[in-house]
């Protein structure tokens, strides 16, 4: 096999990009591989800070392209609570508090998709006693789904238990709130 | 002291158990970062707004205990000298940036399994040990640790979001699951190398945790997770686990063909490694990696015996420049700690034949 790059030298990098689900194979000699940037030969001082501040700049630099007026926006962006800038943050690669999340959320999506895989929403653990009232939304939700379904089926009775409980926890919340 | 007296003391107790598939994997790990709602994180945060964090632990978690892991103790890292910094660092107690930290601290408990680093990249950062393969343990056991925590703290948390660190690398679940696993066979039939890439499409990391860069020295890797946001907990370490399930096949696969197709070369790599250790004056660390596991690869294959299982585990702490500068009990130049970690490996040895 050539490569396909350069279509001379014989391929000898075989790389598979996965973006988004969407796969991509390269088969490229070991040049155009280090010219194309698919390898590195200087792994050891690249580091993984190196790496996302790289992330970082760019996506500022393609809000940049497509929107001038956001951009402006950005570059006053700072954390009322750890006076942090989104500048500051780009360059550090951190956060200054929790707060921060708040501050730059409208920027941190195309970030986080760019770090972990293209997901933005958080899918595990919740705190046990101050995510209390997180995990009773969630069986709420359950129980509505089941509800419906119990309906659908014609199940009334069990509909009706059903039913019950969900009133029992909202009553909880509401007591919980008050 | 002698060195049996100073292992007992200075390893820790976990590293000398055995634990499931003791043979390929040497250790799991689990880590949760953790933030307060209302502080400033510790990269930014002064002196002050860090003690004000120290304090708390101090004042809530100091020589509390928890289940059975014992006392946690409260460590401050300015009260330790350079040398005490790193053999904490080469048991893992504590992170080589929490060494460095301006304000940094740790609770570490009676056991040493589980040490809580305060004001490292995060305030909280929580991490448990456990010998051989037992990730699904590790997560169990670090949630309630989490729970224990969090009855006083109010953490920093979104439910869109997860778990609010100070880096977006770690936000989410904010947890690093990892795995430390011995592939000599892997290794040698450079079959590692074509498995290192699947690994790291699946979303995870491999790196070697002695030597720098890529280099994986004493066929030693560390297994982890790199995505922390959009997968639960309990996914991520399902899907570690089925890698390093595969991973335990193809070694013990590679190790068997080895055998049957070259057994008396492997039986002398092994016996040589053995004998260096066992008879050197002069040992630099590299070399001792290499040997060591070697040795370890030795006893799995039944070549050696009357040799402890954890052997790997504990020679490769009990070798490291900060352990053996504890051992002397003084600082020592480069060439007197190759000295001293011959005599000591040699030692080692000879307390397993007695």
């Amino acid at each position: 096999m050539k490569c396909s790059e350069c279509n001379k030298r014989p391929a000898t990098v075989h790389y598979t990009q996965i973006i988004n689900g969407k796969k991509t194979d390269f088969h490229v000699c070991d040049v155009c591989a280090t010219n194309k940037g698919y390898i590195t030969h200087t792994e050891e001082t690249y580091s993984l800070h190196d790496l996302l501040t790289g992330l970082f700049n760019f996506g500022s630099s393609k809000i940049d392209l497509q929107n001038d007026n956001l951009f402006t926006e950005i570059e006053e962006l700072q954390c009322n609570k750890c006076h942090l800038t989104f500048n500051d943050f780009q360059r550090i690669g951190k956060f200054g508090c929790a707060h921060c999340y708040t501050t730059f959320k409208q920027r941190l999506d195309s970030i986080f998709r760019r770090v972990h895989s293209g997901n933005t929403k958080h899918f595990g653990k919740i705190p046990k006693r101050q995510g209390k009232h997180i995990y009773v939304k969630k069986e709420i939700e359950q129980y509505r789904k089941q509800l419906q379904q119990l309906i659908a089926e014609e199940k009334f009775e069990q509909a009706a238990i059903i039913r019950d409980e969900i009133k029992k926890l909202e009553a909880m919340e509401e007591g919980d709130h008050s | 002291m002698t060195l049996e007296q100073f292992m007992n003391e200075a390893l820790s107790p976990w590293m000398r158990e055995i634990g499931p598939e003791n043979d390929i994997v040497l250790s799991t790990r689990i880590r949760l970062a953790r933030n307060f709602a209302n502080e400033i994180f510790p990269v930014i945060a002064d002196e002050e707004q860090q003690l004000k964090v120290n304090n708390f632990f101090y004042e809530k978690y100091n020589k509390r205990s928890f289940r059975n892991y014992g006392t946690f103790e409260l460590i401050d890292i300015n009260d330790l000298t350079h040398i005490e910094k790193s053999v904490l660092v080469e048991k893992h107690l504590i992170s080589p940036y929490l060494a460095k930290a301006r304000a940094g601290a740790t609770l570490v408990s009676e056991n040493e399994q589980v040490s809580i680093m305060i004001n490292e990249e995060d305030h909280i950062r929580m991490q448990l040990y456990f010998p051989g393969f037992q990730l699904k343990t590790a997560l169990d056991e670090a949630f309630l640790l989490d729970d224990w925590l969090e009855e006083k703290i109010d953490y920093a948390f979104n439910e869109d979001i997860g778990y609010l660190t100070s880096c977006p690398t770690n936000v989410g679940t904010g947890m690093r699951a990892s795995v430390m696993i011995h592939l000599p066979a892997l290794v040698f039939t450079k079959k590692i190398n074509r498995m290192i890439p699947a690994i790291n499409q699946l979303g995870f990391v491999v790196r070697g945790i002695y030597g720098e860069g890529s280099e994986a020295l004493g066929n030693i890797f560390q297994i982890s997770n790199q995505i922390t946001l959009g997968k639960s907990e309990a996914d991520i370490v399902e899907d570690l686990q089925s890698i390093i399930v595969k991973l335990i096949e193809q070694e013990r696969e590679a190790r068997s063909r080895l055998m049957e197709r070259s057994q008396v070369h492997v039986e002398n790599q092994i016996f040589r490694s053995y004998g260096i250790l066992k008879y050197s004056r002069i040992m630099e660390s590299k070399e001792a990696t290499t040997r060591i596991s070697n040795v370890k690869l030795g006893i799995d294959l039944g070549i050696i015996d009357n040799i402890s299982h954890t052997i790997l585990n504990e020679l490769m702490v009990l070798i490291q420049p900060g352990f053996l500068q504890h051992y002397a009990n003084k600082v020592l130049t480069s060439s007197e700690r190759d000295v001293l970690r011959a005599t000591l490996i040699r030692e080692r040895l000879m307390l397993e034949n007695g």
